[in-house]
This record gives C-alpha cells, sequence and structure tokens, in this order.
C-alpha cells in the first residue's frame, strides 16, 4: 500500500516536472556513434550547451552503433518515422536526398564558406548536410624505415610516383624485416574499400562511375586505366606485399607491433599510432599518374525532409558549428577539424602539431566519392571486384561485370534523376 | 449447446489463434508481397514509381546460355598454343559485350566450360553469382544433412544411457546451441584465423610444424568447408535431442524381449531402434535440410560470400541485393526461387519417407 502511493506520488511528480517543459519544442536527433564514450561525451555537451542557450528547442539524441545506423535511417524513413536532426554519411546523402528522406539546410552559406570542400555535402546545387571535421587517409610509416630502406621522404609537393612507390614495398619486403610490406586493412570490409582503394584508381586515371554524365560507368571502371589500376592491386597480392584477408587485430596492431613497414590509414587511428613510435610519418598517397588522391567526407550533419522544425534543426547545426566542438572532436577522436581556425585551437591540428599534416592532405588531396544517388550500389558492386581480384579473378572480367551490374542498377532507377 | 465437435473445435482454434494470427501477419503477408515484387521492379529507398516487369526478374536470374568456340589459328592454321600447351580461345567478352551478333548473350558471364575436343562449349549464365549460390547451397545441404542427422544420432545414442553424470554431457553436447549463431561465428573466425588461429596452431602442434598454415576463410577451396564443419557442430546438439526425445519413446519392453532372444547390440539397434525412430527421423531430415537452406548468419559475419564467391549463398544474396544493393524486387525473386525450391526438396522427402502399405 504504502510503494503503491509512493508510485502515485512520483507518478504525479514526473508529469508536472514534464510539462513544465511544454514551452519549448522537442526536436529528435540520431546519432551513429553509440559505444564510444568520448564522441558520446562531447555530442551530449554540445547538445546540452544548445539546450540551455534559447528557450525554443529541447534536442534529444538517441545513439545507434554505427554498423545499423543507415539500416536503422532506411527503416525508420519506411515506417515513416525520422527524427529532426540526422547525421549521414558524406556519399550516402545523395541517395537519402533524391529519396526524399532529407531536405536543404537552413544554414547561412558565409558561416561554412572557410569549410573544408569535404565537409560539404552538396546534391543537386543545394546544402543538404555539414560536417564538423573531415577524414583522411595517409600512407603511414616510420622515419627510421625510410633511412633503413635508403627510400626518399615524399612531400606533399613532390609524393611518390608509383614505381617509387612499388620500389618501396619491393625493398620493404625484401628487407625480411616485415610480415607483409604493406598494410591496406583489407581486414575492413563496407564502405572503407570504396574510401581508401577507389583513389588509387582515380589515381591511375579510371573511376567508379563516370562523372560527366553519371550514367554510366563503361569506360571509367573497365577502361585501359581502370585495367592497369586492376593488374596493380592484383600484383599487390600475388607478389606478397599485402594480405587479401587480414586479421582484424592485425588491421588495429600490426602496424604499431613491427609487422608492417607501411600502412594505408586514416587519421582517426593516427593518434595510437603516434603513441606507439616517436619518429611517425604521415605520407601524401603515391601518383599513378593523375595526381596522387585521397577519399574526402565523413560523417555530416542534416535535417530529415519529415521534420515540423527544419528551422529548430537548422539552428542546432549551426549551433554546433562552432570552432571550439570542431576542436573538441578533434581533440577527442582525432578527426580533422573542418576550418583552419578550429584546427590553430587543437593540440594536433594547430601548426606544426603532430597531426597537422592531415589539413594539409584533406585539403590538397581529398576527392569525394562520387556524388550520386547510386553511389550506395556501385561501392557495394565496386568492393566486391576489388575483393574478387585480390584473390584472383580475371581483372577485365571482374571489372566488366562490375561496369555492367553499377550500369543496370542505373537504368533500373532511370538514371538516378541525371 | 453446442456440440463437443464444435466446443472442442473452438478450444482447438483459440490455442492455434496467436500463432496462426503472427505467422499470418509475419511470414505469410510478407511471402505474398514478396511473390508481388518479383514481378516489378521495387527499390527499397526511391523517390520512382513502382512498375510491372513481368517475368524479367527471373529471366535476369535464371538465365542461361551456350557458346561453343573453336581455338584461335594462326596463319598456317595451326592451333594458337597457350605456355601449357592448352589452346588459346577468343577471348568471351567479345561474345557477350556489345556483340550486336550475340544479342541473347549480351550480359552474360562463363559459369564453367567444358572441353570437346578441341573446341570448347562455355555454360553462360546471366546471374553468376547466383548460380555459384544456388550450386554452393546445394552443396552445404548435401553435406549437413546427411552428417549433422547421423552426428546427432550417434550423440544421442552416446547421452541415452544410464550413466552417472551424463547430464554433463547432455549440457556439453547442447551448449553451442544455445549460443547465438553469430556469436558463433565470430568466435570461429579467429580458430580459422590464417596466421595464428587456434586451428592452425593446433594442427601445428600436432605435427611438429609439418603442417602448413592454411587460410581457413580466405581459401576458395577450403572456405565453404570451413563453415560447413562450424555448422554441423553449432547445431548438432539440437538435433541430438530431438533423436534423444525419439529414443526415450521407444517401450523398454521391446529391448528386454530384444536381449532375451539374444540380439546382438548391431542387431537390437537395427531391428529395435531404427525402427522405433522413423519418425523421428523424417522430422530430423525435414528440419535439418529447411535449416541448412536458409544459411545466412556465418556467412554474413564470416566471408560476406567470398573468397572468389566460393561461399555465396541463397539467402546471403537475397539479403545482400534486397537489402545491401536495395533492390527489393531483385531480392523479393530470389525469395521466391527458393521457396519454390524447398517446397519442391520437401514434397519429394516426404514421398520417399512415406509408409509404405
Amino acid at each position: 500500500m504504502k510503494s503503491l502511493s509512493l508510485l502515485a506520488a512520483s507518478l504525479a511528480f514526473a508529469s508536472a516536472m514534464s510539462s513544465a517543459a511544454f514551452a519549448q519544442t522537442t526536436l529528435t536527433m540520431w546519432y551513429h556513434g553509440a559505444g564510444n564514450e568520448v564522441e558520446s561525451d562531447i555530442i551530449n555537451q554540445i547538445i546540452s550547451d544548445f539546450n540551455a542557450s534559447q528557450s525554443d528547442w529541447v534536442v534529444e539524441i538517441e545513439s545507434f552503433p554505427q554498423a545499423a545506423y543507415n539500416d536503422s535511417v532506411v527503416a525508420g524513413a519506411l515506417a515513416g518515422n525520422l527524427p529532426d536532426i540526422l547525421d549521414v554519411d558524406g556519399p550516402v546523402m545523395p541517395n537519402w536526398a533524391w529519396s526524399g528522406y532529407m531536405q536543404p539546410l537552413q544554414i547561412d552559406e558565409a558561416k561554412i564558406a572557410n569549410y573544408l570542400p569535404g565537409t560539404k555535402g552538396v546534391w543537386n546545387g543545394e546544402l543538404y548536410s555539414i560536417g564538423l571535421w573531415d577524414a583522411a587517409i595517409s600512407l603511414v610509416t616510420r622515419q627510421s624505415y625510410l633511412d633503413e630502406l635508403g627510400l626518399r621522404t615524399p612531400t606533399l609537393e613532390q609524393p611518390w610516383t608509383g614505381e617509387e612507390f612499388m620500389d618501396a614495398l619491393a625493398k620493404a619486403k625484401a628487407s625480411g624485416k616485415f610480415d607483409y610490406a604493406l598494410d591496406l586493412g583489407t581486414a575492413w570490409t563496407g564502405e572503407w574499400y570504396p574510401y581508401a582503394f577507389s583513389p588509387f584508381l582515380q589515381s591511375f586515371g579510371g573511376d567508379i562511375v563516370d562523372r560527366s554524365t553519371y550514367t554510366t560507368a563503361e569506360g571509367v571502371l573497365n577502361g585501359e586505366a581502370a585495367v592497369e589500376f586492376g593488374n596493380w592491386w592484383q600484383g599487390l597480392f600475388t607478389d606478397g606485399f599485402a594480405q587479401a584477408t587480414q586479421d582484424p587485430a592485425d588491421r588495429d596492431n600490426g602496424f604499431n607491433s613491427g609487422k608492417y613497414a607501411f600502412s594505408w590509414n586514416g587519421n582517426w587511428a593516427a593518434l595510437g599510432t603516434l603513441d606507439a613510435y616517436d619518429d611517425v610519418l604521415f605520407l601524401p598517397a603515391p601518383d599513378f599518374g593523375n595526381g596522387p588522391k585521397i577519399g574526402a567526407a565523413s560523417w555530416q550533419f542534416g535535417v530529415s525532409a519529415t521534420s515540423e522544425h527544419p528551422e529548430g534543426a537548422s539552428a542546432f547545426i549551426e549551433f554546433a558549428l562552432q570552432d571550439k566542438y570542431l576542436a573538441d572532436f578533434s581533440n577527442g577522436i582525432g578527426l580533422i577539424p573542418a576550418t583552419a581556425s578550429a584546427a590553430a585551437l587543437t593540440e594536433n591540428y594547430k601548426d606544426g602539431g603532430p597531426l597537422a599534416v592531415f589539413f594539409d592532405l584533406s585539403e590538397a588531396q581529398a576527392l569525394v566519392r562520387p556524388v550520386t544517388p547510386g553511389y550506395v550500389v556501385a561501392a557495394k558492386v565496386f568492393e566486391k571486384a576489388l575483393a574478387d581480384i585480390a584473390n584472383g579473378a580475371d581483372v577485365q572480367d571482374t571489372l566488366d561485370s562490375a561496369v555492367d551490374e553499377i550500369d543496370a542498377d542505373i537504368a533500373k532507377n532511370d538514371n538516378y534523376g541525371f | 449447446m453446442a456440440s463437443k465437435f464444435t466446443r472442442s473445435n473452438s478450444t482447438g482454434w483459440l490455442m492455434a489463434g496467436p500463432a496462426t494470427a503472427l505467422m499470418a501477419l509475419f511470414i505469410v503477408l510478407p511471402f505474398i508481397f514478396a511473390i508481388g515484387f518479383s514481378f516489378t521492379n521495387q527499390r527499397l529507398i526511391s523517390p520512382n514509381p513502382t512498375q510491372f516487369v513481368g517475368f524479367s526478374n527471373y529471366s535476369q536470374l535464371l538465365g542461361v546460355g551456350l557458346l561453343t568456340l573453336d581455338p584461335e589459328r594462326d596463319d598456317a592454321g595451326n592451333v594458337v598454343r597457350e605456355a601449357d600447351g592448352s589452346p588459346t580461345y577468343p577471348a568471351l567478352r567479345g561474345f557477350t559485350r556489345n556483340n550486336a551478333d550475340y544479342p541473347h548473350l549480351d550480359g552474360m558471364r562463363e559459369w564453367f566450360s567444358v572441353s570437346l575436343g578441341e573446341s570448347r562449349t562455355y555454360i553462360l549464365a546471366r546471374d553468376v553469382v547466383f548460380m555459384k549460390a544456388v550450386v554452393n547451397t546445394v552443396i552445404f545441404v548435401l553435406v549437413v544433412a546427411p552428417l549433422q542427422g547421423g552426428l546427432a544420432l550417434l550423440l544421442a545414442l552416446l547421452i541415452n544411457q544410464k550413466l552417472r553424470g551424463i547430464n554433463v554431457f547432455r549440457a556439453i553436447y547442447f551448449m553451442p546451441v544455445v549460443v547465438s549463431i553469430v556469436v558463433v561465428s565470430l568466435l570461429w573466425r579467429f580458430i580459422y584465423d590464417g596466421q595464428s588461429g587456434l586451428l592452425n596452431n593446433l594442427l601445428g602442434a600436432l605435427t611438429f610444424g609439418a603442417f602448413p598454415r592454411v587460410d581457413w576463410l580466405g581459401n576458395p577451396n577450403t572456405a565453404l568447408g570451413a563453415i560447413i564443419a562450424m555448422s554441423i557442430w553449432q547445431a548438432v546438439g539440437f538435433h541430438m535431442v530431438i533423436w534423444l526425445s525419439g529414443l526415450q519413446t521407444i517401450s523398454p519392453s521391446l529391448y528386454e524381449a530384444a536381449a532375451i532372444e539374444g540380439a546382438s547390440k548391431w542387431q537390437t539397434f537395427r531391428y529395435v531402434t531404427w525402427p522405433g525412430l522413423r519418425n523421428t527421423a523424417v522430422l530430423v531430415l525435414i528440419v535439418i535440410t529447411m535449416q541448412a537452406f536458409a544459411l545466412f548468419a556465418q556467412i554474413d559475419v564470416m566471408t560476406s560470400g567470398g573468397p572468389l564467391d566460393s561461399t555465396q549463398t541463397i539467402v546471403f544474396q537475397a539479403v545482400e541485393r534486397g537489402y545491401g544493393k536495395q533492390d527489393i524486387s531483385g531480392g523479393s525473386t530470389i525469395s521466391v526461387i527458393l521457396f519454390v525450391f524447398v517446397l519442391a526438396i520437401s514434397l519429394l522427402q516426404r514421398w520417399l519417407t512415406r509408409e509404405k502399405k
């Protein structure tokens, strides 16, 4: 009896509390970073700062594990129940915008004028999403390795050529000091493949789809340059420079424990490597003939199409775009701040900071993945083609059938509006 | 006053009701949708309207073609040979890609080929990956059904004895069934690891290092076998329990009679145990077959169909297309084909194991 009245009293109290907040409108937000404590601390800080800064809106966040995030959004959209604020992976954004999941942001363009190009999610001439950070990939190695192997240290102005890169791998292999010369991260599947490896293809002169029309992959994914890329890619594995199947633990720790001479890895892993060695180098991508290239665009914020309060959602995103939050994310999880002024506030990316090179890499070499709704399918096809070629499939045949599959998908979708 | 028939009938409906309603909602209704979608170009997400496309999804998946090629000859009319002495054939892509003379082969790829004399016949498929998925799934079923069923029976016979602590053994053999297949798959990925996996280390230690390290999941020759072995291990306990329940329905008096007649162990099994397990055997066989056709989680976690499509399966392809590539119509078509396939096999099994009077 006593516990029952206690329950009734607490219920009454709770409802009194919630009615006190009725003046504010609740905005819901979905975020992909569940399970990462540092990341959720930062995002929660931004939300509570925003909620305290004005009296119109209250943002409530729900976090999903990254692996399940995209599926959750698709399921949410099919069920007609998306939140107001979404975060979206840059290359996926055109698909969601085209499908009517998202609406353009109501953000003053001047506010993001000096943002890194990879952080701006523009589709059909409109800004749909904006990122607080970018990600970049570099060729990680140590000065002592380069000295021992007698290799030139490449610079942003003068990166390694394809031949110099292969020469470096051959020397690393011949030294016998390493399990494998190169850690490509094949243990990671999914988006890692197109993000990390399609820039090689682009440096050879090919691409995943033809960016001049976005209606076919014929000639760019199976043309001469692409076949040359495919042969090179297959050679990495048949010549024993890299592993086609890799132990996930080796991906996380292999370079830091001396198993590999070079690692093709992102800035998010850089802090750990800096802890492991004191002479780490983050080198630019090699140039295979058409300029050195790395991927651009990471997770970004956007507003769902079904949001009844896009002005509130945009207000929150604009609030989050403050340099101090960009710097917080960068300090917390090693991401590249989206602006130079935010970079100056960070430990690692300020002038002379140990990771400052990533900011320059992102500015100089980054190329966004094909900006088309069809990218989602093309990326899967590309991943499978690369895995098959790595395992010994015929290069020309594999690329041909990848082109056929991408073209069939584009045709099936009425050219995705192009 | 309702008759006894309608009264017990309504009780029956009441009992079956919740399950029937749930099955209708979550199995029958989606399946009717799937049949409908398989004749359209339905996408998972798209602003474009859905269109009726007839049987094109089916012909896209099941289309096959034949092409016989003669070897290339040099100017003197001699067959051009590869370095290993085999004849050189013109590249297939010249016939299957943008060749106006072979419109029916456009977009097809080599599934397999056979050499007849000097010429070579290529069996082409419009969707080679799906064909490989069908073959892999059938191989999986053909190996898993007898092996898992037999092993489960053996285990059931072993644990159907009055021994001290027999429940410990029952628990041990049943344990893998309780663990989620996703967790089991993750763990076995470490066991099968090509570098320092448990299996490689074990084999290396047993043979004093003579056994070469094998990348079990990364090698097209071993990947499917590795998944088969792990799948049998995981689910064998479940079928063991079914066999056990069957064993315990056999009347002890039959065994006593057999003992009095002086039957050997084998004769007891052959003439008492096995006939008593008839219905259980039919159940176990059908359940294993249906479960094996649904092979998905192991593939998704361990290999994603690779390497070189050696572990593609029908259900994995259905999910990969419907969800991964957002092609709901393609995924639905695969599901319908799988349904027809499994239905046909179940009917065949029922017919083969029918009571012969």
